[in-house]
């Protein structure tokens, strides 16, 4: 019997060194525990305290006080923050819908071309991954008053000039055009995953009876896509609830309250207001919200499936 | 392969199309950043191009986007360099050691939750704990913030990449007498490499893009290129071709790791988000 197995058989160290190393399993661990205790949990009991107090700064000191319900009675008498949940929820459906079509369709046509199809995929990638930042200041350059690409198409169309960031009936649309044009790429990259590792029989086999194009996509095509449709929605519609960096840089909530969506109006009363404590309940009840639409997807999910 | 020929040319159509849609805005914002600012206010497709505006950028006294620069890569770097061996590690012992199943279940939904709720709900007392350690506009408090942001996604990536290698290789170094951790770094963390390149491709350029913790976590010292973007642009409204050349660049290491790390960036996406 060799070494290694003796010592993994009976577990009795004979040096520090090992002693240490029969207990990887616990100190690899340890990092990631430390991370998520002193970097999530920790912050998550910070924010219950905060939504029950009153914090303020003075002289560069930290000065809590217990307030009670205050922020709750705050909260009731709040008009901007349900406004933002609608502008919000209705920022998602809007988007949701047009990128999961958007990206569906070209991921299926996607998967049947073969040539550039690598460098296609790049490019349309790009999005994903620069700054959103970047991406908002691209696009308040297009929409720019005088020179933005939207008004000289109006203008060599002899239409008049929109002020696409600054009107109140298109700054809301306006920004949901930048998150299309954001994130289709990623709904696209999920499903032509999806797409390509569908088994190809049932396909073969469906040709084999005269299927149709559109009789193997809506039969056979989104039927077996169906479990990755469902994990992209849900992720898509989780991610583009969190929306703030763009809005910040086209919009920053208004004209008005026009674009004020959730993310904008918590960090404005963190930072823009000073209410560390009002903006704690806040963040709580947005972290409800997400928790409350990730279980009732789940279970009509669920319900569906076992219905059908 | 699935659908009928003519389908082909249509699928060109439309790909190209996209493609031409996706990198309008990019071509439209570096031909601004190499504008003067007459040229682009008239909006001309003739001009004398210049580097002014970059020149400006990086080197005018005013300007702290060297700053920001510098800031973005030290956090970027020391940031990803942290979240591979924590989640290599953390990764390493959840998938492949015996741990309660109730204990990785909590853990697991607990990352899921984190990764899911708006990141302004944590940014509030962030700030207080950052503040609180006299870490508020330190390098050191964004790098935190960005260690954990990554965990989640860099965890699943890593434990998915194990799950899909055979055990047996770990077997055999464990009989040829090597210890744990030997049996990780010399024959885990190779082959599970490709997985290790996409979770570092990805923290890196998310941490590069991340805007909300920065600009909460900063003032002026350790602002990264976001923030300076974003305060460039509230303070100086008309500064166009400064602008530009700001978002051009911001945009520039995305382009390079698209350009070779293709496949491993579509893995760890993939994987980061269907997991």
């Amino acid at each position: 019997m060799n070494a290694a197995f003796s010592r993994r058989t009976w577990p009795r160290p004979q040096s520090l060194r090992e002693w240490l190393d029969q207990r990887f399993r616990y100190w690899a661990l340890a990092p990631t525990l430390v991370v998520l205790l002193a970097l999530t949990i920790y912050p998550l009991v910070q924010l219950l305290m905060m939504s029950v107090s009153t914090v303020s700064f003075a002289e560069g000191r930290v000065i809590w006080q217990f307030t009670g319900l205050d922020n709750f009675q705050t909260f009731l008498g709040d008009a901007i923050f349900p406004e933002a949940v609608r502008n919000t929820v209705l920022f998602v459906i809007v988007v949701v819908s047009v990128e999961m079509f958007l990206g569906l369709t070209l991921a299926l046509i996607a998967s049947q071309v073969k040539r550039f199809s690598g460098l296609l995929r790049a490019i349309l990638m790009i999005p994903i991954l620069v700054p959103a930042i970047a991406i908002g200041t691209v696009w308040r350059l297009l929409y720019n008053f005088e020179f933005g690409v939207f008004n000289q198409v109006l203008k060599a169309l002899s239409l008049p000039p929109q002020n696409w960031n600054g009107s109140a009936l298109l700054a809301l649309p306006s920004i949901m055009v930048v998150d299309v044009w954001h994130w289709t790429a990623f709904i696209f990259l999920l499903m032509l995953a999806g797409i390509e590792s569908l088994p190809i029989e049932p396909m073969e086999a469906a040709r084999v009876d005269g299927a149709s194009d559109w009789q193997l996509l809506r039969h056979v095509v989104l039927p077996l896509l169906r479990p990755t449709i469902l994990v992209t929605l849900m992720f898509r519609t989780i991610f583009s609830f969190k929306v703030f960096d763009e809005v910040f840089l086209l919009t920053g909530g208004g004209p008005g309250n026009a674009t004020e969506v959730i993310s904008l109006y918590i960090n404005r009363v963190f930072f823009g207001q000073s209410r560390m404590g009002y903006g704690a309940l806040l963040s709580i009840i947005t972290i409800l919200l997400t928790a409350v639409f990730v279980i009732l997807y789940n279970r009509s999910v669920r319900g569906r499936s076992s219905a059908a | 392969m699935i659908l009928t020929r003519r389908w082909n040319v249509i699928g060109y159509v439309v790909l190209g199309l996209a493609a031409v849609i996706t990198l309008f805005p990019f071509l439209f914002t570096f031909i601004n950043s190499i504008k003067y600012y007459k040229d682009i206010t008239s909006g001309t497709l003739i001009f004398q191009p210049t580097l002014v505006n970059y020149d400006r950028l990086f080197f005018s006294k005013q300007s702290a986007f060297m700053v920001n620069t510098t800031n973005s890569l030290i956090i970027a770097v020391v940031s990803t360099a942290l979240v591979l061996v924590i989640a290599a590690l953390g990764g390493y012992s959840l998938e492949r050691f015996r741990w309660p199943r109730r204990f990785t279940g909590i853990l697991a939904a607990w990352i899921l939750l984190f990764h899911m709720i708006p990141g302004v709900t944590m940014v509030g007392p962030f700030y207080l704990l950052m503040r609180g350690i006299g870490l508020y506009d330190r390098l050191a408090s964004v790098i935190l913030s960005h260690v954990v942001l990554n965990l989640p996604m860099a965890l699943w990536i890593v434990q998915s990449f194990l799950a899909d290698l055979p055990v047996e290789m770990e077997e055999a170094a464990h009989i040829d007498g090597a210890s744990n951790l030997g049996t990780f770094i010399k024959v885990v963390i190779p082959l599970i490499a490709p997985g290790l390149a996409a979770v570092a491709i990805l923290t890196f350029v998310f941490s590069w893009n991340e805007f909300l913790f920065a600009l909460n976590l900063t003032s002026t010292k350790a602002a990264t290129i976001p923030v300076g973007i974003a305060k460039f642009a509230q303070q100086y409204e008309v500064r166009f071709g400064e602008m530009s050349a700001a978002a051009f660049f911001a945009t520039l290491p995305a382009v390079i790791f698209l350009s070779f790390a293709q496949r491993q960036i579509v893995k760890g996406l993939t994987l980061g988000a269907l997991k």
